[in-house]
């Protein structure tokens, strides 16, 4: 056994330039994979996590004839005295924050310039807002009494020209179907990071929006912020609804995420194997020059009683040793790349995919399970590489390898 | 006692339709204890009859018995153990293992018939003295001359004791003075440990050293 390893490490010494750059081929095989997994990771966590902290949170509890699509502010599709059903659901021991939120659409006009605007009306004492809190870039985050003020993302005030201070003319659905129009001051602009979420959404105190609207007491929505993803399903169980009110997770909410997460999952499934069979047909390749090479030495270790099966150890063993190499330059060169693309992260700006937040800045998030996974796939593959050149070399005739002149 | 037997071995390669006799049925038994040289032209079977009798090869028609044992119908593995225990091989072209030392070429069938670590120590200084080639222990092959490779080669084919030693033109590639003192140790070993030697060769030089000649022709053995 450490006899067919010596043999099998001077042999790949004995050509050192070579099974460099075959380990070379598996490591930054593996390199590849892990930044890939590490970057689809980030992406991908990124957007669910995203999601849920900007716009779903983990469940939301609305009314039941409530359609988001359309922005309802009757009445009859609303949460009526949200504040009592919130605090009912705070009270559950996995939830973080659970807040009411009232939306409505708006138009948003300065002198010159107008856009179409979301509103949300949120309470800015709660938890739930804090990632809008932390965004801010100037001005102050708004206050609860606060009647004549709004939030502004980014990428609107940019387009609008518009800075902290300035009035702007605000246009409102209301619970009537008419709408009503009022003058806000910008006291503050913010930016969660996500171009999808910024552009075109305006935060305003829940109870202003309330007013405007003329919703009184009523939300659109409880949004539901856990302090673990995991219990998402055991809160909804134990959810005790009323029955003019349901429940929906961050599931249910984005389902172009959830979808596009499976389709992704695939892609990065066919993506390893492509690489993983670019290592192999290398490894192969090596092997089989090697056991042409040494066609004669195989026929004098025959000929002095080595039987087949010690002939395939001797290059399974060389096989293995290349994918030990690999696997370790894979590790360097994985966790270099890695580091690297994580000084700057990959910047998307707003990819423009409707329905999915994505951060501006991607960033690879490496997990120890499939870094270990895909080291473990790869040296499997590595070995099984070894084995068609490892047989070849044990069904050799003696005599004809030993006629094979030196 | 015999070491070797043949009987009416033929051996026909075919290399696609062409059909060529190496031997044509060959009779031939070895004792105990010979030094036999087997002559004859240029592909007059010599190499051929020495892998029968080797367990390299196996007749198209006819017995071949080493030690005893009828060897035509082993399979693969089977050869290969009887290779390991009773037949020790030298080639024209020295045949060590490039990667491995002097040292642990001769250790090498040591190793495949299982013998312990300080058993084999023993017999490789015994037969590094025997050929005298210790302070060549640690040299790979490349790092010594035609005769030291031969002699190595030698005491490798000792090495696990075999009963019979094949030697294919063992002084083809060196010069004269190697040649004689590569034969003058074979002889010496043949005398000494009494292990039978049959060497194929062309060279006359050598031949004087062989107290039996088999000569071939045609894949026949034509005179003793
Ligand atoms: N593998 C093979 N395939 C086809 N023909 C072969 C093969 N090996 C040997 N022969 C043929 O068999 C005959 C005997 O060959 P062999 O090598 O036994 O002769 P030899 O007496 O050892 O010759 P030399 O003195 O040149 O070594 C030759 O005609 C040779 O061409
Ligand atoms: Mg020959």
């Amino acid at each position: 056994m450490i006899q067919t390893f010596k043999m099998a490490f001077r042999d790949l010494n004995r050509n050192r330039r070579r099974t460099f750059f075959s380990a070379l081929a598996v490591g930054v095989g593996l390199a590849l994979l892990m930044l890939m997994a590490s970057v689809i990771n980030g992406e991908m966590g990124g957007a669910i996590e995203q999601a849920i902290n900007l716009q779903s949170g983990h469940i939301q509890v609305r009314a039941a004839t409530y359609d988001e699509n359309r922005n309802s502010l009757k009445w009859e599709d609303l949460v009526e005295n949200p504040d009592q059903v919130a605090s009912q659901i705070g009270a559950l021991p996995p939830v973080q924050a659970a807040t009411p939120r009232l939306f409505a659409s708006g138009f948003l006009a300065t002198g010159n310039d107008s856009a179409g605007v979301r509103i949300y009306g949120i309470d800015p004492a709660s938890a739930a807002n804090n990632p809008y809190r932390n965004g801010m870039l100037s001005g102050q985050f708004l206050t609860p009494d606060d009647s004549a003020g709004l939030l502004i993302g980014q990428p609107a005030a940019v387009r609008l020209h518009l800075k902290v201070g300035d009035d702007v003319s605000l246009s409102i659905n209301t619970a009537n179907g008419s709408v009503d129009e009022q003058t806000f001051t910008i006291r503050g602009i913010f930016s969660t990071g996500t171009y999808g979420f910024d552009n075109g959404t305006v935060l305003m105190p829940l109870a202003k929006a309330q007013a405007i609207t003329q919703t009184q007491n009523h939300a659109s929505t409880i949004f539901v912020l856990l302090k673990n993803t995991a219990d998402t399903g055991s809160v909804m169980t134990a959810l005790n609804l009323s029955g003019n009110l349901k429940a929906l997770t961050f599931t249910d909410m984005n389902p172009l995420v959830v979808e596009w997460e499976a389709m992704a999952k695939s892609y990065i499934a066919l993506f390893y194997i492509i690489i993983l069979a670019i290592s192999a047909s290398v490894i192969i390749n090596t092997l089989i020059m090697s056991v042409y090479e040494r066609t004669r030495e195989i026929g004098i270790l025959s000929a002095i009683g080595m039987r087949s099966g010690r002939i395939m150890s001797l290059f399974l063993a060389e096989s293995s040793l290349l994918a030990v190499g690999g696997v370790v330059l894979g590790w360097i060169l994985g966790t270099a790349g890695i580091a690297l693309f994580n000084i700057n992260g990959f910047y998307v700006g707003n990819m423009g995919i409707n329905g999915i937040l994505i951060s501006n800045t991607i960033y690879a998030k490496p997990v120890m399970a499939d870094m270990t996974n895909l080291s473990i796939a790869t040296f499997i593959v590595t070995l099984l590489a070894g084995l068609y050149p490892a047989i070849m070399a044990s069904r050799m005739e003696p005599i004809a390898a030993l006629r094979a002149e030196k | 006692m015999e070491v070797v037997k043949i009987e009416n071995v033929t051996r026909i390669y075919k290399i696609g339709a062409i059909e060529t006799q190496a031997l044509r049925g060959v009779n031939l038994t070895i004792a105990n204890g010979e030094f036999t040289a087997l002559v004859g032209p240029s592909g007059s079977g010599k190499t051929t009859l020495l892998q029968m009798i080797g367990c390299l090869d196996q007749p198209s028609s006819g017995r071949v018995f080493v030690d005893g044992k009828d060897v035509t119908s082993l399979n693969r593995n089977q050869r290969a153990d009887m290779r390991k225990g009773h037949i020790g091989f030298i080639f024209q072209f020295f045949a060590l293992i490039p990667t491995l030392t002097a040292y642990e070429n001769i250790e090498m069938p040591l190793l495949l018939n299982g013998h312990g670590a300080n058993q084999r120590r023993e017999r490789v200084m015994e037969l590094l003295k025997a050929v005298d080639l210790v302070d060549r222990a640690n040299n790979r092959p490349d790092q010594m001359s035609g005769g030291q490779q031969q002699r190595v080669a030698i005491a490798r084919a000792l090495a696990t004791n075999p009963t019979l030693i094949l030697a294919d033109e063992p002084t083809a590639n060196l010069d004269t003075a190697n040649g004689e003192g590569v034969m003058e140790i074979m002889a010496q070993l043949n005398k000494e440990t009494g292990v039978t030697f049959v060497f194929a060769t062309h060279d006359p030089r050598v031949i004087k050293y062989a107290r039996r000649v088999v000569t071939l022709r045609d894949g026949l053995i034509v005179s003793e």
